[in-house]
Parts: C-alpha cells; structure tokens; sequence
C-alpha cells in the first residue's frame, strides 16, 4: 500500500490514478502502438505490397505468364491469393520456312487462385496508359 | 486458412502444366497436398491415371491451386495477410 501511494503521488500532474482510468489509458496507449506498428514502419518491399492488398495487380511469372488479378493475402514467400484472374500465358511460334516469330498468347479466367512464389518474378500494379 | 479449404473440391495445376481436380484432404507446412477422388478437368493437360483415386502432390511443384471462390472470405485473407506481414518483419 505505501509503494501504490508513492507510485501515485509520483505521477505527472493529469495522469490518471484510479484503476479504471489507468487500465483505460494503457489500452488506448496499446492501440495507439498497434496502429503505429502496421503503418509507420519502413517500407521494405513487402510493404509496398502490403500497400496494393485488395487492389488490382500484375504479376509476371516464370515460362512466359502473366497474371491480372485483386489480391487478396500474401506471405513471405511471394505465395499469394488473387481474386477475379486473368492468366495469360504467351507462346512463340516459329514458322519453319520464312523463320518468322509468331507470338501467339493465351488467355483464361479463374476466379480464386492461390499462386505459389516459387513461380513469381514481378509484382506491380497493373500496366494502364495513363 | 487451408485448414478451412479441407474438404473442398480443388483443382491442382502442377509445373509441368497437369491439372488435377479432387477433394482436398490435408495441406502441411510444406503445402504438401493430399487429393482424393481426382477426377478429370483440363483435358490433353491431365495425364491418364485412371486408377488413381487418391494422390499426394508434393508442394514444390504446384504453380497454382484454383479454389472455390464462394468459400474464401477476402476480407479475413487480407487482415491475415498483413499481420503474417507484420510477423514477418519482427
């Protein structure tokens, strides 16, 4: 009891002293750092993914595809989970005779698609004119 | 988030371009996969195993799993997504 009331008489003038109002204080302060923690922090890549988390993306991935979709959850490993996707996947075909470079590409559309990162080689968000 | 994937009809497109459509059993940390009853959904993309009615797909060599759209919940993904992001970091 003599260690509370030093505690308390030791206070800054304004702090709050009875034991709702501090717990009530230490809460706020709490959410307050949570809030901080996913916001203030250094922008590593990830981060700017983060950023484009429920907006629309491009993703470039190995053996010439490409993806277009809203992503939904990401991990560390570039594992992902896009909604609403247009997989396209470009193929060269090379006319025997003339040589000639034929690029031929593939479209489908899935609508939930959990992407492994092994795969991925580019996140960005999607290419627009303008 | 797999845990509740369990049970659900997939379909598994692997690296060297098969497409396995099945019920998925169990996923690990690894994202190993277990299929049961495959069944058939690309057609030249899907190899003949017609005996097969269970399989266990290593995680390495998936490129994409499609999942059932109604079942995901974007929301939870995402606030998922970014304290994983966050643990990530520390």
């Amino acid at each position: 009891m003599e260690t509370e009331a030093s505690i308390i008489t030791s206070l800054p003038l304004g702090f709050p002293t009875c034991l709702f109002e501090l717990k009530m204080h230490i809460y706020l302060k709490r959410q307050q750092m949570l809030f901080c923690c996913t916001t203030n922090t250094v922008e590593e890549p990830l981060d700017l993914i983060r950023l484009s988390l429920d907006e629309r993306i491009y993703v470039k991935m190995r053996n010439d595809r490409e993806l277009r979709g809203r992503l939904h959850a990401y991990d560390q490993h570039l594992n992902m989970i896009l909604g609403d996707v247009e997989e396209t996947v470009t193929t060269v075909e090379i006319d025997e005779e003339t040589y000639e470079e034929l690029y031929k590409s593939t479209k489908r559309n899935i609508p939930m698609l959990f992407v492994r990162g092994d795969g991925v080689v580019l996140v960005a968000p999607p290419l627009r004119v303008g | 988030m797999w845990l509740s994937l369990v049970g659900k009809d997939v379909v598994v497109e692997l690296k060297n371009d098969l497409s396995i459509c099945g019920t998925l059993h169990s996923v690990d940390q690894y994202l190993n996969i277990k299929l049961t009853d495959i069944s058939v959904t690309d057609p030249e993309k899907y190899p003949h195993m017609l005996s097969v009615k269970n399989c266990f797909i290593r995680g390495s060599v998936v490129r994409y799993v499609q999942l059932p759209a109604d079942e995901v919940d974007t929301q939870l993904l995402q606030d998922a997504a970014r304290k994983e992001a966050m643990q990530q970091k520390q």
